[in-house]
């Protein structure tokens, strides 16, 4: 292996190069910053990543932990002590976080790096990374495609070899879809297994933070360091950690897998069907046994989701009032005046689109009829899924209804765009965990090749099961091996 | 229940100044939200409890122990505007 192999290398390859000294963890950080000088150029996952503080702490770390001397990269709504957290708006431009967030700790304590802070879309609402108002960020299987959202940087650097692993979070979908897109794993643990102390809110009853990877192995390895209580945030479930990795290898007697047939709905693309339902025959062959199951309430899960994500996200970004931090309003004629024109020109239009709508669902005379009736639904939604699981061990299903979509093609109708994360929401409204794994590739019109995903669903906490079953796929399967061809600016 | 949303009256509770353009723009594309929404009505959620969140934790508590937190220099340290240790807000009171 030369050097600039070295940022091919799953989370499970470059620790164990490292571990036997033919590597060290400064050479691994001077290769994967010549990788993204090459690369990110093309792809734009990168806002920023600080060289120089990466390259101190690689000095000082031991190799001997669980991710000794791995870089991993941030989405940019996690704080790391002294590093930019914008989360990709400009009210948040030149923030410099005061401290780290748990995981970050977390990582930290397993021997990682954190390094660089990932595009997103703007407060992570979005799901292609467009509503950045920084900058675009490109899907490394077609450079005018969209790399999904909103952890699109997170997604598409793992994608282009540009980052062993990174962090994101996933509210509605923010982390499987664009790993579905991309062509990597993406995993999003249940509500309350990560602490989020530190983590940027967008709405609070649903997002969690979890790891995009180029493996199952590399998932569940940096599950086992995020993982687990914490008393700095009270929805943190104070339960038992296992290793999430020691499933890894079993095979699939005994596990049964529900195919919900709401999920096989008209408007999901031919080749994602076949990719899904070739998918799901395989698990068959695994020795996993394949039932029929029903969500009937699947149907509702954009609408709730759409009403209470924006109700809670109105109430959490009512904070941006740029008194503490953030952009503030100059020559301000009242306080009033203060507050709207500092909102103005800090958020971007979904944001602000959002918290219109957000407002307006929480607002007296249509509380009930909006609000209070979502959260009722949602509850119809849990217990589709608490029935269901009764029945079997996991649900599978793809995780986006199309491959990665055209940059543009869907910024001028906000409902298009909601509708990509049709598989997905449900899973962060029932609080249960889910994963997205590459599972084929659909040929697009104008000859490139782009990757498809396989959503797998489980019960809350049960992460150690999904991991289990979609490693014993990934590993069936070649999909996760297949790489985009990127042609670097500079070579 | 779509037609009655008013962008202009809700941007004012959300403290956000928005042009007429973008005032105009969100009735429409948000009216096509609330629509798609509607679908909502057909469930029966007759003595069905609001979930707030899907997780079975309420009142958590910890010990009321003081610790090290930020100083007011760090707590400061990203206010656009600030003056002897104080956050600059503007004025409230007429």
């Amino acid at each position: 292996m030369t050097k600039r192999d070295l940022p091919a290398l799953s989370i499970i390859e470059l620790r164990d190069f490292l571990r036997r000294g033919e590597i060290s963890p400064s050479e691994t950080l001077q290769a994967l910053e010549e990788r993204i000088d090459a690369v990110d150029p093309e792809i734009g996952a990168y806002l920023v990543h600080d060289f120089a503080t990466a390259m101190a702490e690689a000095e000082k770390t031991d190799v001997s932990l669980p991710l000794g001397g791995i870089p991993i990269a941030i989405k940019d709504l996690i704080n790391v002590e002294g590093q930019q957290c914008t989360c990709a708006s400009k009210i948040l431009r030149g923030y410099r976080a005061p401290y780290s967030a748990t995981v970050i700790e977390k990582l930290r304590g397993h021997g990682a790096i954190p390094f660089g802070r990932m595009n997103m879309d703007e407060f992570a609402m979005g799901s292609s990374t467009e509503n950045s108002s920084v900058q675009v960020t490109r899907n490394p299987w077609d450079l005018s495609r969209v790399p999904g959202g909103s952890s699109g940087g997170s997604a598409a650097a793992v994608a282009a070899d540009i980052a062993f692993g990174a962090l994101g979070t996933d509210t509605g979908g923010s982390i499987r879809q664009p790993a579905a897109l991309s062509g990597i794993v993406g995993f999003k643990p249940s509500y309350g297994r990560v602490s989020r102390f530190g983590l940027v809110a967008f709405a609070s009853s649903l997002d969690q933070i979890g790891p995009l990877t180029k493996t199952v192995q590399d998932s569940a390895l940096l599950m086992n360091a995020i993982a687990g209580h914490d008393s700095h945030d009270s929805t943190s479930l104070n339960a038992p950690v296992p290793d999430y990795t020691k499933n890894l290898g079993r095979d699939l007697k005994g596990i049964r897998i529900g195919l919900p047939k709401e999920y096989m709905i008209e408007g999901v693309d031919p080749a994602v069907k076949s990719a899904v339902i070739a998918a799901v025959k395989q698990l068959g062959e695994l020795g996993a046994e394949i039932i029929e199951v029903s969500l009937p309430h699947t149907d509702y899960a954009i609408s709730v989701y759409y009403i209470l994500a924006t109700a809670e996200a109105s109430a959490n970004l009512a904070r941006f009032d740029g008194v503490r931090y953030g952009h503030r309003a100059e020559n301000v004629s009242s306080l009033f005046d203060h507050y709207a024109r500092t909102r103005a020109e800090g958020f971007g239009a979904e944001v602000k689109r959002r918290i219109i709508l957000g407002t307006y669902v929480l607002s007296s005379g249509y509380y009930d009829a909006y609000y209070l009736r979502a959260q009722k639904v949602r509850e119809l939604i849990r217990q589709d899924f608490v029935r269901e699981f009764e029945k079997v061990e996991a649900l599978v299903s793809p995780t986006s209804p199309s491959p990665a979509f055209k940059l543009g093609e869907k910024t001028t109708d906000p409902l298009q765009m909601y509708l990509a994360d049709i598989f997905t929401n449900a899973a962060n409204l029932a609080g249960i965990c889910g994963i997205s794994v590459p599972c084929g590739f659909a040929q697009s019109k104008n000859g490139k090749t782009l990757p498809i995903g396989l959503q797998l669903l489980g019960k809350a906490l049960d992460e150690a099961r999904i991991f289990q079953i979609a490693h014993a796929y990934e590993q069936s399967t070649d999909w996760h091996k297949a790489r985009p061809v990127i042609e670097p600016i500079a070579a | 229940m779509a037609s009655e949303l008013d962008v202009a009256y809700v941007a004012q509770l959300a403290r956000l100044q928005l042009t007429a353009q973008e005032t105009a723009l969100f009735q429409k594309q948000l009216g096509d939200v609330l629509k798609y929404a509607e679908k909502l009505k057909e469930v029966n959620v007759e003595g069905v409890e609001a979930a707030a969140h899907a997780v079975p934790i309420f009142n958590v508590f910890r010990a009321d122990n003081p610790c090290d937190w930020f100083t007011a220099a760090e707590a400061l340290s990203n206010a656009p505007r600030q003056a002897n240790n104080l956050f600059i807000v503007t004025k409230v009171v007429e």
